[in-house]
């Protein structure tokens, strides 16, 4: 009896292993399948080959970096500035940054077809460049639990107030202060919020698709429409790029100033 | 003489714009669908949207998205209070719980299009696990019933999301668990059974339904998954409104507009229960 109830945790984890890597396998297996006479690459070579891969695979990375950076350039001054001269409007902030997680990504992308829809004041919908610019801000706005957390948390574990007024004191402006001095300091966290924006943002789909940008996502939906082994190897390539960027969170965090005690 | 203070323009340049960014992009959009949902074709203001949603289409949407975001939340949060139990409790190589925990910070991202290709592989007509069942075992997956463009197959694919966001969220709690309030126990002789039911587990239950609550939210809105999964085979309120706004089905772009707001309402209510439990769980945690 004790010796049963002692392998049970065990048996658990086996289980729940065998149920994780299972999926992963098995995509593994069926990317390698495509000829009847044994494995091949001949899936991957075939997306490799496709320009569209890389035109739409282009086309998310520079919409990911580009939420990163306006990101960085909206969150950061905000969440410096909340936490140093308005503390008051935190518990508001605290309230907007939940917001995305309150509205699914779906109806804010309903929402702006309606508000910036051709026959609006501000037609975006209409232009590419508009509906770029959209999808810009849709996924700045889905990133932002995440992001601001991020920040937020790094700005904690320095002591902000302490270095701002010993910059100012050395004539620091507060531009300078943010860009020379917070932002090093909380580095670190600005990048693993980054990384895991990039890895939500890269094969997002629902924004994309109702925007109807040449994004990834909407790319890699359509692949697995039309073709049987292709997805699987595009699966295989978007689970590395996740673990690839989770990686890089696990890695920024040794790395990122620990909490001090005050 | 008054003198009004100089306004600290640096701050209020670093802040303004994040409020107008949230003011047009979440607080308008919101409004927007609010407004429209109130009102009929003709401009004028109405309830009939939401009376409306009590067709048959709907409700069943409702109720199935409603099903599937309560199995799925439940047994995520169970088979993950277990998991994180085992994890914190029984593994003391840090090493594998480092991995561990890394994989499942992996898990919880990879969702969307992708997750829905690797169960087809899996658990799909030709998929691995299929395939091996059927030539190895003899047993017919889909003969008995099984079919992962489903009500079953969706569930089983969600899970592999659910649980380790469910794993990620309890491992804190389980480890900031007072080693005090164990060690009290035992002295006054409690098993480690009676310690779990009397002690452990009534500490960690607001987590536990801060959890579903959570889980519930995330699944209910969800529809990248379902869409690769199942294309409009399981009539989940995700994808009628993605069908709404691509095609006009419902054929009233008001509907369209109170069926949002109602995914709205309901999603907000489970964070809302996520966000008070989570309060009530930080009481024990200091």
């Amino acid at each position: 009896m004790k010796t049963v109830l002692r392998l049970l945790p065990w048996a658990a984890i086996v289980v729940a292993g065998i149920y994780f890597l299972l999926p992963l396998i098995s995509t593994a297996e069926f990317s390698l399948s495509i000829r009847r006479d044994g494995y091949s690459l001949d899936a991957y070579r075939s997306v490799f080959s496709d320009p569209e891969f890389f035109a739409t695979f282009g086309y998310s990375a520079v919409i990911a970096v580009c939420t990163i950076v306006f990101g960085v350039v909206l969150v950061v001054p905000m969440t410096y500035f909340v936490r140093l001269r308005f503390p008051w409007l935190r518990p508001i902030v605290e309230f907007i940054v939940m917001l995305p997680l309150v509205v699914p990504p779906i109806v804010l992308v309903f929402g702006y077809l309606k508000l910036f829809s051709s026959s609006s004041v501000l037609p975006l919908t209409s232009t590419e460049m508009g509906s770029n610019a959209l999808l810009v801000c849709g996924y700045m706005t889905l990133s932002l639990p995440y992001f601001y957390r991020a920040v937020d948390s790094g700005l904690q574990a320095i002591d902000a107030r302490t270095l701002t007024d010993a910059a100012t004191i050395l004539g620091a402006s507060p531009i300078t202060v943010i860009r020379l001095v917070i932002l090093p300091n909380i580095l670190f966290s600005v990048l693993s919020g980054a990384f895991l924006t990039f890895a939500v943002v890269i094969s997002e789909f629902v924004m994309a698709s109702l925007l109807t940008r040449p994004a990834f996502g909407t790319y890699i939906q359509k692949v697995g429409v039309a073709q049987a082994y292709e997805p699987a190897a595009l699966a295989i390539l978007s689970f590395a790029i996740t673990w690839g960027a989770m990686g890089m969170i696990q890695l920024l965090a040794r790395f990122a100033p620990q909490k001090h005690e005050r | 003489m008054l003198r009004v203070p100089r306004p600290d323009w640096p701050a209020l340049i670093g802040t303004v714009p994040f409020f107008v960014f949230a003011a047009v992009m979440i607080i308008m959009p919101t409004v927007a669908l609010l407004a429209n949902a109130f009102v009929d074709r003709q401009g004028s203001i109405t309830l009939t949207n939401f009376a409306d949603l009590a067709t048959s289409e709907i409700a069943n949407a409702f109720v199935t998205s409603a099903q599937i975001s309560a199995t799925t939340a439940l047994l995520g949060s169970f088979l993950g209070l277990g998991l994180a139990l085992i994890v914190g409790r029984g593994i003391g190589n840090r090493k594998a719980r480092t991995i561990i925990m890394t994989f499942c910070g992996v898990a919880s991202n990879f969702s969307g299009v992708p997750l829905a290709f690797a169960f087809i592989a899996t658990f799909g007509r030709l998929g691995l696990v299929t395939v091996v069942l059927k030539q190895v075992f003899g047993i017919n997956l889909y003969a008995a019933g099984f079919d992962l463009a489903s009500f079953s197959g969706l569930t089983l694919t969600y899970l592999f999301f659910q649980v380790p966001i469910a794993l990620t969220i309890m491992m804190p709690a389980i480890d900031r668990l007072p080693r005090e309030c164990r060690e009290a126990a035992e002295m006054l002789g409690a098993s480690a059974w009676q310690y779990w039911r009397y002690v452990g587990l009534p500490v960690l239950w607001p987590t536990v339904l801060g959890t579903l609550a959570l889980l519930f939210a995330n699944v209910f809105g969800a529809i990248a998954t379902a869409y690769a999964l199942t294309g409009y085979a399981v009539n989940i309120v995700p994808i009628l409104l993605y069908a709404q706004i691509r095609g006009d089905v419902l054929h009233n772009e008001q509907l369209g507009a109170a069926l949002a707001l109602c995914m709205v309402l309901v999603v907000a209510l489970a964070i809302t229960a996520y966000l008070v439990l989570r309060a009530r769980a930080e009481r024990w945690m200091q």
